[in-house]
């Protein structure tokens, strides 16, 4: 018998998974698809300063927390799983391309600076000192030093190997339900009629978990999901040399470039249900934006388009910790911070499984908020 | 105070219809939208899926608000018949806001697709509310069109630049025997309360609200405001004068209790 099954093998999953095992912990994850879905697609920003929120100064704070955790977590992962990550921590440039949309930046930097987060303001030809190939237009921009990116995809291949190197269990099939004994869950049945016992179940299956069978209404995650397109190009000469954000009249694009000359180009925000469809006009207004910011990218090799599913929770913050029903931990509901805030939601799990409780940076995002 | 709005027969307690674009969560969606006060709240049928939970729809339907499907990001008649012929499918409602815009940098309506996609829509039995230029004509057009009710812009979608030109929004009251809803543009509180002095019957907005630095409070801002500015309207100003008049008598005083 395990101590914990984790249902979903996801970046969110495999982190809880791997800082669990290194807790001493047995461990199964059940996944027919491991880092298939939203941490294939997701380009891997790890931006908490430049997507701050008004009214979601919590959740910056969770970001800052596994952002500044992420040095450590992928030293030690590349470690064990003897992988790159891609980690790069060259910091954020986010860009205004009219006075409108150097307003809203001018907003944003007086929102950081009043929660105390040091901000650079720079205009137009320090930005375009730093990124050469902006274009001319660009009126100013905003730097953050210490938010950077990794490669998701590299990221999960680096986790799924940690699992298997300290002795966790894959198993390779969709989770037909959540199995309870005495009002308490016990384990799970897979697809294909296997039990999988265990002291402790984590539900971290994205949008979906909603959907599994086994659990009383109450105990499941309010998630649903936020469809997001996502357009992979290609260079052969350096473009970029750190993330870029830009708000073109009043949208929002961003490019991450990566050491191979991977550029990924994100990200569209539906609410589309589990539709999944790569669109003409999802596609056409990454690249209009993108193109709008930086002139050179129709020069690139298009390598890829896909649309992945965000968990979105209703506050767009994620849901951690003891569900309605003993024995069952949701993990869930990171909508666009997944890749962010997987270091921090590794530990606080594993913390929570090992220990049975919470770590305080996290108890905020306890499900039970939503419950009044 | 007994003054509802009326529009095709359906009476609503609230004058302030709401949007929902630009809110930065649910949950915040929802605190504004119960701040507001609102009965009726508009939902671009392009950025929704109607079976899927979770979304804004199942947000209007636990506050008990009426869903306004509108054909936001059409910009062809054609579009905009096929969306409102979707919605009505969908969301089991003849109603529509129409909007045929014409270009993405300002957002403006397109009056020519307008009036076309209205008059199409009429005959085919909907209740429509177009979003329309602030041109009086134009809005009488509408009207007579058969649409339900003509919904001027203050100013540019998004723009918080309030009402640019009230005195066509005045033109426009003087006329239309069917409610007038100034749609767009609002700021804040002040251009909500000027809508209704105007005589509008009621006011759209939604980056106003969705947008602010916190959407519940500024919700209640404008739901005061829109009751204020319509009390306004019904008391009757007072005409503007040159020079001061005294509002206490300067005789007479000395004798009274």
């Amino acid at each position: 018998m395990d101590d914990v099954v984790i249902i979903g093998g996801g970046v969110i999953g495999l982190a809880t998974a791997w800082r669990s095992l290194g807790r001493g912990l047995r461990v199964t994850v059940a996944d027919p698809e491991p880092a298939a879905k939203a941490s294939y697609v997701a380009a891997g920003m790890l931006t908490p300063v430049s997507e701050l929120t008004y009214g979601e100064e919590a959740l910056l704070h969770l970001g800052l927390a596994s952002r500044d955790r992420y040095p450590a977590f992928v030293a030690e992962l590349e470690e064990v799983s003897g992988r790159d990550t891609g980690f790069r921590d060259d910091g954020t440039l986010q860009v205004a391309l009219d006075s409108d949309d150097l307003a809203l930046l001018g907003e944003l930097r007086r929102f950081q600076e009043s929660l105390g987060i040091p901000a650079e303001t720079l205009t137009g030809r320090e930005c375009r000192r730093l990124e050469p190939m902006l274009a001319p237009s660009v009126r100013g921009g905003l730097l953050a030093p210490a938010d950077g990116s990794v490669d998701p995809r590299r990221l999960t291949a680096a986790l799924l190997a940690a699992v298997e190197r300290l002795g966790g269990t894959l198993v390779r099939e969709r989770v037909a339900e959540v199995l309870t004994e005495d009002g308490r869950a016990v384990g799970v049945r897979l697809d294909g009629g296997d039990v999988v016992r265990a002291h402790q179940v984590v539900l971290a299956a994205g949008p979906w978990s909603q959907d599994v069978k086994g659990v009383p209404d109450g105990a499941l995650p309010p998630v649903r999901p936020v469809k997001g397109q996502v357009v992979r190009l290609r260079s052969t000469t350096p473009f970029l040399g750190r993330c870029v954000r830009g708000l073109v009249r009043g949208s929002s694009v961003y490019l991450v470039p990566r050491a191979d000359g991977e550029i990924v180009v994100g990200a569209t925000q539906e609410e589309m249900g589990f539709d999944t469809t790569v669109t003409a006009g999802g596609v056409w207004e990454l690249l209009r934006d993108a193109r709008e910011l930086l002139p050179g990218v129709t020069e690139l090799e298009f390598t890829e388009v896909r649309a992945g599913l965000r968990p979105g929770s209703p506050d767009n913050a994620p849901v951690l910790g003891a569900s309605a029903l003993p024995g069952l931990l949701l993990a869930t509901g990171h909508f666009r911070g997944g890749v962010l805030l997987a270091p921090v939601t590794g530990e606080v799990m594993a913390e929570l499984l090992a220990t049975g409780s919470m770590p305080e940076v996290a108890r905020p995002f306890s499900p039970g908020r939503f419950q009044e | 105070m007994e003054d509802p709005l009326v529009i095709a027969g359906e009476t609503f307690e609230s004058r302030l219809i709401m949007g929902t674009g630009g809110a930065p969560s649910m949950n915040v969606l929802e605190e504004a939208l119960t701040a507001s006060g609102t009965e009726l709240t508009t939902v671009a049928m392009r950025r929704v899926d109607p079976g899927s939970r979770g979304s804004v729809l199942d947000v209007l339907g636990r506050c008990g608000i009426r869903v306004l499907p509108n054909t936001a990001g059409c910009f062809t008649a054609g579009e905009a018949v096929l969306t409102a012929k979707l919605a009505r499918d969908a969301l089991e409602t003849n109603w529509v806001k129409l909007e045929v815009i014409a270009d993405e940098r300002t957002l403006l309506p397109d009056p020519i697709e307008l009036l076309d996609a209205a008059e199409q829509l009429v005959d085919d039995g909907f209740v429509v509310l177009p979003y329309t230029n602030d041109d009086p004509v134009l809005a009488h057009r509408l009207e007579q069109a058969g649409c339900a009710a003509v919904m001027p812009l203050g100013s540019p979608i998004g723009s918080g630049l309030g009402i640019r030109n009230p005195h066509n929004i005045e033109l426009i009251v003087e006329r239309a025997q069917v409610p007038v809803v100034l749609d767009a543009g609002l700021g804040t509180a002040s251009d909500a309360a000027l809508a209704m002095e105007l005589g509008c019957d009621a006011v759209l907005l939604a980056t106003a609200v969705t947008r602010a630095q916190s959407p519940a409070l500024m919700a209640s801002a404008m739901r005061h405001a829109v009751t204020a500015g319509r009390m306004a309207r019904l008391a009757g100003r007072i005409p503007k004068r040159r020079y001061a008049q005294a509002s206490s008598p300067w005789q007479g005083l000395s004798s009274g209790g």
